[in-house]
């Protein structure tokens, strides 16, 4: 997840992380990491970062920070819980995959290269 | 290519949700978006988040999502349905295509997919859904999803910056972040792929798939492996990992 600060509204670090924070702690699906303080909002990414093991690359020089994603259980999904994408389409407007519930979904990712 | 099999399947409560991996978005995108005429969403993704968030290592892939939002397929090589017409946009190619060209569609064309098979297997969940064999556990899909360590994870924070120091046109800070991601998320092609594809050879309709060194500027490439070189050393017919029922 990119970054221009370190303190980010909470409904913009759970969209960009998949992390839904919760009074006990940081949560996808069923797997949730208890938090060393609560979060707050807007939250202290370097703290909530550090709890859930997310890396965290600074450019600091280009107002720019990077946020890895957590690596809990040493796989990629902690949960087999969809976390939500919103990405745009061509045209700007934001999609959101949860709006699809009740509906089978394949996820299909391509590249023009 | 898709377009078909989801006509087929939407009215069955299935849907497509395509997603485009690419830095340079729209501009990257647009002409393959539009001669695809897609129905179903199709959605740019310029920091490659599909990787973040599903584990997302090569093109085509795909995520299988049930009813209730619960992955029962993680991320896993997608072969495209077979194409009943022309829909990606056509490509003029050079009258003399470069050696290298020639190299690549031949080792291209070695590598593996058991399309019938996958497609078989979607129809037959989308048919029984939760019944379906191809239907894995919440369990099997955590423990099927890429292997991830922090050194890896690491990588993907690397690959993000690149992607965003790209976009603002800091081109050399990007390198520098694209070959950190190399360096950790060996197993990516995806994260090779974007960057090597950033390094445009010419402006022709080729550009962004020569992927690798010039032929009279070898040192100039600035990163270690290239597509030839990388799909010669693992062997084309290993480029994808084989479809597991």
């Amino acid at each position: 997840m990119l970054l221009r600060s370190l303190r980010v509204p909470k409904s913009e670090f759970e969209a960009g992380t998949g992390w839904t924070l919760k009074p006990e702690g940081a949560c996808q699906g069923d797997v949730c990491i208890p938090l060393s303080k609560p979060a707050g909002d807007p939250i202290d990414v370097k703290q909530v970062a550090h709890d859930i093991g997310m890396p965290l690359v600074e450019a600091p020089e280009h107002g720019l920070w990077a946020l890895g994603p957590a690596s809990i259980g040493s796989r990629a999904l902690a949960s087999a819980q969809a976390p939500e994408l919103r990405l745009p389409d061509l045209n700007g407007k934001e999609f959101k995959l949860s709006s699809l519930r009740g509906q089978k979904v394949l996820l299909f990712a391509w590249a023009p290269y | 290519m898709w377009q078909a099999l989801r006509n087929e399947l939407h009215p069955k409560g299935f849907e497509l949700v395509a997603v485009g991996l690419d830095t340079l978005g729209g501009a990257g995108c647009r002409a393959f978006i539009e001669a695809a005429k897609p129905e179903h969403p199709s959605l740019i993704d310029q920091h490659h988040v599909l990787a973040d968030l599903f584990g997302v290592i090569n093109i085509p892939s795909s995520v299988w999502i049930d009813e209730r939002g619960m992955i029962v397929r993680p991320a896993e090589a997608a072969p495209a349905p077979p194409q009943p017409t022309q829909t990606a946009p056509r490509i003029n190619m050079p009258s003399e295509v470069p050696q290298r060209f020639v190299e690549m569609m031949t080792e291209a064309v070695k590598i593996k997919s058991d399309a019938p098979a996958y497609h078989a297997a979607l129809r037959d969940w989308v048919n029984k859904g939760a019944a379906s064999r191809f239907a894995l556990s919440s369990d099997e899909v955590v423990k099927r999803s890429r292997p991830r360590d922090n050194a890896k994870a690491l990588g993907h924070a690397h690959f993000a910056l690149a992607t965003q120091l790209e976009m603002d046109g800091h081109h050399d800070a990007a390198v520098h972040h694209f070959r950190e991601a190399h360096r950790l998320v060996p197993d990516s092609w995806t994260f090779r792929r974007q960057a090597w594809s950033l390094e445009k050879i010419g402006d022709g309709p080729l550009a962004r798939f020569w992927q690798g060194p010039q032929p009279d500027a070898p040192d100039a490439w600035p990163y270690e492996g290239d597509w030839l070189g990388d799909v010669r050393k693992v062997g084309a017919e290993n480029y994808s990992e084989p479809w597991r029922p």
